[in-house]
Order: C-alpha cells, then sequence, then structure tokens
C-alpha cells in the first residue's frame, strides 16, 4: 500500500515537469498551430544556461534565494531571446507556406540544437578558454535547492520531497497564470483572436507578429523553468535531455486536448502516472515506450484529446 | 529499347524486360566489382540508403505524408531477417550449390524481413493515417521508438547488446538488384493511375477525397509499401554488417533518410536517389580523407561523424527558407537536366553567332 502511494507521489512530480513543459508547447501551438519540435530543445539550452550561471556564482552564493532566482532569470531570459530569434529567423518566413514547411523546419531546428550542444568547442581568448558548446558528456547539475524531505510518513514508507511539491506548486500557479492572461487581459484576447484566425485578427489591428513573438518568448522562458525544475531532480545535465522530455511533454499536451492549458497540465499528472507505474511494476527500460503507447491509444479512440474540440476542416 | 519493339512485346516481357536487363547487367558489375571488399562495402551502404531513401519518398514526398520514423520499419527488417538467417544457417537446399543456396535463404530472409515490416506500416497505417500531418510525425516517430525500446528488452533479439553471427550473404548483386526493383516499383507507381490518387491526396486531401479517391485506403496502402522497402533495407543491412543493434536504428537513423528525400525533392525519385548517394559518400569520404591526412589520429575522423548531425539539422532549416522544393521538387532528373543544360546552351552559342 505504502508502495502504491509513493507510485502516485512520484509520479505526480514527474508529471508536472512534463506539464510545465507541455504548457509552453500547447500555448505555440494555440496561436501559431505549429508543433514546436524544437521545444525540448530550448529547454536543454535553458538548463546549460542555468548551469553555467551556476558555475560563475559559486559554490557559496548559488544556493542563496538571489543566487536561485538569478539562475532561474538568466535562464529564462536567454530561452525567451533564443525562442524569439527562432521564430524571427525560422518560423515567420514559412508562416504562409505549407505547414509541413514549418515542420521539417521545427526538426531541424531541434536536431541542429541537440547534436550542436554535443560538440565541445572552447575559444581560447589569450590565457581565457570560454566554452562555446558543452560537450556531450553528461553533467552534474549543482544542487542549487537542496532535496530535504518534506514530508514523512510511517518508517520512510512514503517520502514526500521538497522539489516535488515546489515544482508542484510552480505548475499549479503557472496554470493559473497562464488561463488568466489567456482569458482575462487584452494581450489574451489577441492570441486567442490569432489563434482564430491569424489574418482576419491582423485586419482587426492586432499586432499578430508581435503577439505570435510574445507567445514564443513566453513559452520558451516556461521551458527553462521546467527545464532547470527538472535538472535539479535528476540533476545528470546533457544534450539530448531536451529531446525526451519535449517529446514526452507533447504527448501530454496531445493527451490532454492540444491547445488546451488546463488540458495539458492534466494530460501531464496522467503520463507521469502511467509513467511510474510501468516503471515501478516492471522494469525502467520499458519507461520510454509508455508515453507513446498511450499518444497512440488515444490517438485512437479521441484524437482530439481528453478536453480538445474536434475541428472539422473547411474549405 | 526502340518504341517499335516495347509494342510489339507481349503484355507480361514488357514488364520483366527492365529487370531481366538489370540482371545481366548487374552480373557483370558483380564479376568486376566482387573481389573489390571495400567498394562492396561501401556501395552496398548507399544502396540501401537509396533503398530507404527511394521508399520513403513514396510516403513522405508522393502522398505527402510525413513519417519520421522509417528506421524503425528498418530495424523489424533486420531483426526478424537476421534471426530468420540464424535459424537456416547450417541449412542447405538440397541439390543446389552452397552459393546459389544461400542466396536463396538470404531472398527468403529479405523476403520475411519485407513481409514484417510491411506488416508493421499496415499495422501503423491504418489507425494513424486518418490523423492529420503532425500527427502521423508524433506517431511514426513514437512506433520507431517504441520498436527500439522493445528490441533492447528482448533476450532472443540480442537486447541493447546487439544481435550478431549472422551470416554475411549479402553481395553487391542482391543490394543493387533491390535497389532495382524499388526505384522500379516507385517509379511505376509515380506513374500509374494509383500513384495520380497519391499526387491528388497531397496536392489536398479534402479535394481528392470530393473526387472520389479512397483517401485512407491509398495511404495505408502506400504506407505498406514504404515500410515493405524499408525492411527490405534492414534485411541487407543486417546481411553485410557484423553486428546489429538498436543504436543502428535510432530516431537518427530516421532523420538522416528524412533530410536525403526533402534535400532530393518531395516527390522526385531521382532526387531522393542522387541525395541519397552524396550524403553517405560524402561523410564517409571525409572520413577516410581524415584517417589518411591524420594517421594515426584518428580525432579528425571522429569529428566528421560528431558535426554531421547539427549539419544535417541546419541543412533542413536552410533548405525550407530558400528552396523548400529541394533539389529537383517533384519533377525527375530527365524532366530538369535538359532545360539546365539548354539555359547553358545558348549563352555558349552565342559568341559564335
Amino acid at each position: 500500500m505504502s508502495d502504491f502511494v509513493q507510485h502516485i507521489i512520484n509520479g505526480l512530480a514527474s508529471g508536472t515537469i512534463y506539464a510545465l513543459v507541455a504548457l509552453g508547447y500547447t500555448m505555440v501551438y494555440g496561436v501559431l498551430k505549429l508543433i514546436n519540435f524544437a521545444h525540448g530543445d530550448v529547454m536543454m539550452v535553458g538548463v546549460y544556461l542555468g548551469y553555467g550561471t551556476a558555475f560563475q556564482l559559486g559554490r557559496g552564493s548559488q544556493s542563496s534565494f538571489l543566487g536561485v532566482l538569478l539562475i532561474f532569470l538568466v535562464a529564462m531570459a536567454g530561452c525567451a531571446l533564443l525562442g524569439f530569434v527562432i521564430e524571427r529567423f525560422a518560423y515567420r518566413p514559412l508562416r504562409e507556406k505549407p505547414r509541413l514547411t514549418a515542420l521539417i523546419t521545427a526538426i531541424g531546428i531541434s536536431f541542429a540544437l541537440s547534436y550542436g550542444f554535443q560538440l565541445d568547442w572552447v575559444a581560447h581568448l589569450g590565457s581565457a578558454s570560454v566554452t562555446l558548446l558543452p560537450g556531450a558528456a553528461p553533467r552534474a547539475f549543482p544542487e542549487i535547492i537542496k532535496p530535504t524531505e518534506w514530508l514523512v510518513f510511517g518508517d520512510r514508507d512514503v517520502v514526500v520531497w521538497n522539489w516535488q511539491v515546489i515544482s508542484l506548486g510552480i505548475a499549479v500557479a503557472l496554470m493559473v497564470g497562464l488561463q488568466l492572461l489567456v482569458f482575462k487581459t487584452r494581450f489574451g484576447s489577441a492570441m486567442r483572436a490569432v489563434s482564430f484566425d491569424h489574418r482576419t485578427a491582423a485586419l482587426m489591428g492586432i499586432p499578430t507578429d508581435r503577439v505570435i513573438a510574445t507567445t514564443f518568448m513566453l513559452g520558451s522562458a516556461l521551458a527553462a523553468g521546467a527545464g532547470l525544475l527538472y535538472a535539479i531532480k535528476d540533476t545528470a545535465v546533457q544534450p539530448l535531455m531536451g529531446t525526451y522530455v519535449g517529446l514526452k511533454a507533447f504527448v501530454a499536451a496531445v493527451i490532454g486536448g492540444i491547445g488546451h492549458v488546463p488540458g495539458a497540465v492534466v494530460g501531464a499528472l496522467l503520463l507521469g502516472l502511467c509513467e511510474e507505474f510501468v516503471v515501478g511494476y516492471t522494469s525502467s527500460s520499458w519507461r520510454d515506450a509508455v508515453a507513446f503507447g498511450f499518444l497512440i491509444a488515444v490517438l485512437l479512440v479521441r484524437p482530439e484529446g481528453l478536453f480538445g474540440r474536434a475541428v472539422a476542416e473547411k474549405v | 529499347m526502340g518504341a517499335a519493339s516495347a509494342k510489339t512485346m507481349p503484355y507480361w516481357a514488357r514488364g520483366l524486360a527492365p529487370l531481366l536487363g538489370a540482371l545481366a547487367v548487374l552480373a557483370m558489375l558483380q564479376w568486376i566489382f566482387g573481389p573489390m571488399h571495400f567498394f562492396v562495402y561501401l556501395s552496398s551502404l548507399v544502396g540501401v540508403n537509396v533503398i530507404l531513401a527511394v521508399s520513403l519518398n513514396v510516403v513522405n514526398g508522393m502522398t505527402g505524408q510525413f513519417s519520421i520514423g522509417h528506421a524503425g520499419f528498418m530495424a523489424v527488417g533486420a531483426y526478424l531477417s537476421g534471426l530468420f538467417s540464424l535459424a537456416v544457417k547450417e541449412l542447405n537446399i538440397r541439390g543446389l550449390p552452397a552459393t546459389l543456396s544461400d542466396q536463396l535463404l538470404l531472398l527468403a530472409a529479405i523476403g520475411v524481413g519485407g513481409v514484417a515490416a510491411a506488416a508493421c506500416g499496415f499495422l501503423v497505417g491504418l489507425p494513424s493515417l486518418r490523423l492529420k500531418g503532425d500527427y502521423l510525425a508524433i506517431v511514426t516517430l513514437g512506433f520507431g521508438e517504441i520498436i527500439r525500446v522493445v528490441v533492447q528488452n528482448t533476450e532472443t533479439l540480442g537486447g541493447a547488446l546487439g544481435l550478431s553471427g549472422i551470416p554475411q550473404r549479402s553481395s553487391f548483386y542482391m543490394v543493387w538488384l533491390w535497389v532495382f526493383v524499388t526505384v522500379l516499383v516507385a517509379r511505376r507507381i509515380a506513374g500509374s493511375s494509383h500513384g495520380r490518387s497519391l499526387w491528388a491526396i497531397r496536392e489536398d486531401e479534402v479535394a481528392a477525397e470530393a473526387m472520389g479517391v479512397d483517401t485512407t485506403g491509398y495511404k495505408v496502402r502506400s504506407f505498406v509499401v514504404s515500410s515493405f522497402f524499408a525492411g527490405v533495407a534492414g534485411a541487407l543491412f543486417a546481411h553485410f554488417v557484423p553486428i546489429i543493434n538498436p543504436g543502428s536504428f535510432t530516431f537518427v537513423k530516421s532523420m538522416e533518410v528524412v533530410v536525403m528525400v526533402v534535400a532530393g525533392g518531395l516527390g522526385s525519385t531521382t532526387g531522393a536517389i542522387v541525395a541519397a548517394v552524396c550524403l553517405t559518400l560524402l561523410p564517409e569520404g571525409m572520413r577516410s580523407l581524415f584517417l589518411r591526412l591524420g594517421g594515426e589520429d584518428a580525432s579528425l575522423a571522429q569529428k566528421v561523424d560528431q558535426i554531421r548531425m547539427p549539419i544535417y539539422g541546419l541543412l533542413l532549416v536552410l533548405l525550407m527558407l530558400v528552396r523548400p522544393q529541394g533539389l529537383f521538387g517533384t519533377r525527375e532528373a530527365w524532366d530538369v537536366l535538359p532545360k539546365w543544360l539548354s539555359r547553358r546552351g545558348p549563352a555558349l552559342k552565342g559568341p559564335v553567332a
């Protein structure tokens, strides 16, 4: 019984990480109808930025409150910039082209980022050497938030860690915040208008380019935050980490109904639980197959996802 | 072959004639190149990639769907044909010389691999081809990953270590025969009324359906054909490399094939061939060049492998921005080349006249 409860807690915890990444996916899909395959890799870049910042801060100050805040800010700002660049130079020129071209571009960017970061390029400027690209070797992420047991039941039968609570809190807060942003603000109504029909929205005076770019930056910043929470839990940082988390987050977004904010969170928690139970009761090597099996099952039964609405194609 | 002879030939022979011609040419080439081991290895690698690219082009190019799990079907073909060959390793068909019996068994193994992959293609395609393009991409990717995880967890398939000891029966002749068959089938599909329906689906699925094209049926069929040849490619691959392991059939392999198809032009068979040949020979050539330059220092050659992947990624992005139709677009080399040549033609004649 205690095993079962512990699996539920762990499943919810890994689900929240997927949820944070899935929120970015679902937002970008909402406005652009584009599956941003590079989302997970943007997250990976964010983790490396956070890693670099923590490294520069040194052991003493990286785990202070200000240090942690700075690490998150640098990573999120850097990723927002990266998201802006990707949108401006890769996706915007293709917006009126067939959707397949944008999809291929997204896959290309994902590939370039995840394999580009596996090169180890170090620039030598005089005596100083600057790491341009980190290389394939996994690195240990510093313990910026020291894992402590938040709640212990019985004789360590069920343990709740502090980071699990923190990430669940952040995920729920962000979900509520995003929902408010989309439905209660001017920017949110602009987003919904662009999502509905971006040409008509432009005719109504909505700056579509700016709305899309901002959404992209927001999504990328979210990815960076999610990535850091993931890295704190998992501690190993490597260039391919984004690919799998990204794919699973995408699966979560589809399960919930892509474009639907609370749906993404629910889908992600479901996926996290599913994975945890399969891993807990069989073997961890099956973990990666679970998400895709789940995805195929959902797409067969209800292709629009749990909360999505089926949209008929008009000619 | 002249037009007159084609007309006087009976119907069945007209279909078989190119195949018989290819058999003779290939036999000659086998006789010339057979003893050159590195050449045979390299050309087999090229051949396998050409089969993969041409077959993926049937789905991604002609039908306009976007599959990114081709390596999964290749893995199915490789592993099942490998198991088959391991099972019949000691067998010798009675009354036949050893080499002939080996080749017949190899042919059977390729058939097993191809049919198994085609069956998988049917299973994956039937439900998922009802979905729109980007969902299909994810499902095919997911399928490839599931295959990899299953292989990794199955003892009889060698797990993560891989399957070794498969008899090395593949030959230059066998690989290029299948290349020829694949290209022939792809071209025949493109020119047939079946192919016209595929093009219609590619251009506008709703319109095609309104014109009475059974879109799901055609999509599934093209998917099955494509995965059959991916399985054949995998089977051939399994019979000339010393060991097959799940690492050979990852997402990276699928992406390599996608890059070939996109670079050659979605919908162009010759484009896929040209891109597959170039993108196989270029890294191999650079690797052996650097190996020669660096001597004992193999790090340069390793760098080629490392830098290949980010370059593929950037290549995709650049292609989409600058030339989304790829090298040939939907046309074939013989549609494009005369135009390119004649464009240069007048400029050369100019000063003379």
